[in-house]
């Protein structure tokens, strides 16, 4: 038996960066991670009935929008006959080396920053958890998305002082959860 | 100056949003103040550790677009 049950009315705020952010990743374009996870949503909330409780709500979400974003792969594979692959070579004597520069070294390098960036993703937004949901979205906008004191205050209805007050928790909070393993 | 002002100018200026004077008062209280010391390396490193994980969020307006798809949905 477990107690993990579904909080649709809760969903964009409490996993919607997650989701975004995981999905982002692998497709790499704002409008279609959007896109798919309004139909992990709506597929979510259609399926809900076989939602057993064992996993959690966010890992339950994320394994819908895994298979979403295989089924957006596919589509874009079934168009591949329109694709077009170009190879341009610097010079005509390294033209033998294209394979090895173009895939050594570069290659594994964005391999190993994509592997940790998404430990590290991870590793932020379970901290997050830990602030509550308003708490944690002001954070977000002022931290990550960089919105300036003002707009923030203006779309919460709060003033600057409260701001920097709630600011100042959360990067308490954010400290001590990440302190052993990232800094 | 407070270890609580101390905080909030240490914070602020994570931001870019400390005026001179305040980071001057800052780094005089630092000299003597090991907690806020610490604070403030620790700080400093959760701005890095933000930068270096290359995070986005979803924007205000795409989020309150999704809530209303769902709260249609439920609606059904």
């Amino acid at each position: 038996m477990s107690n993990n049950q579904l909080k649709p009315n809760l969903w964009v705020d409490k996993y919607s960066d997650y989701l975004f952010n995981f999905t982002i990743i692998k497709v790499n374009d704002s409008e279609i991670a959007k896109d798919l996870i309004s139909e992990t949503f709506l597929a979510g909330l259609k399926s809900k009935d076989n939602f057993k409780g064992e996993a959690s709500e966010r890992t339950w979400l994320t394994s819908i929008l895994k298979r979403k974003i295989i089924d957006h792969y596919r589509k874009i594979n079934s168009n591949k006959g329109k694709a077009e692959v170009r190879i341009t070579y610097s010079d005509k004597e390294s033209e033998g080396d294209w394979l090895e520069e173009q895939l050594s070294d570069p290659y594994d390098k964005n391999a190993e920053d994509l592997i940790l960036n998404t430990e590290l993703g991870i590793a932020i937004h379970n901290c997050l958890d830990n602030l509550n949901e308003k708490h944690a979205l002001i954070f977000k906008m002022k931290t990550i998305d960089n919105f300036d004191t003002e707009t923030i205050c203006k779309e919460f209805d709060i003033s600057p002082s409260n701001l920097w007050v709630i600011i100042h928790r959360a990067r308490k909070t954010m400290i001590d959860c990440l302190n052993e393993n990232w800094f | 100056m407070k270890c609580e002002d101390a905080g909030q100018v240490c914070d602020k200026s994570q931001y870019k949003e400390a005026s001179f004077w305040e980071k001057l008062k800052l780094n005089v209280h630092l000299l003597y103040c090991n907690p806020c010391r610490e604070y403030t390396q620790k700080n400093v490193k959760l701005s890095i550790v933000f930068k270096k994980s290359n995070l986005k969020i979803m924007s205000l307006h795409d989020k309150k677009d999704l809530k209303k798809q769902i709260h249609q949905e439920i609606a059904k």
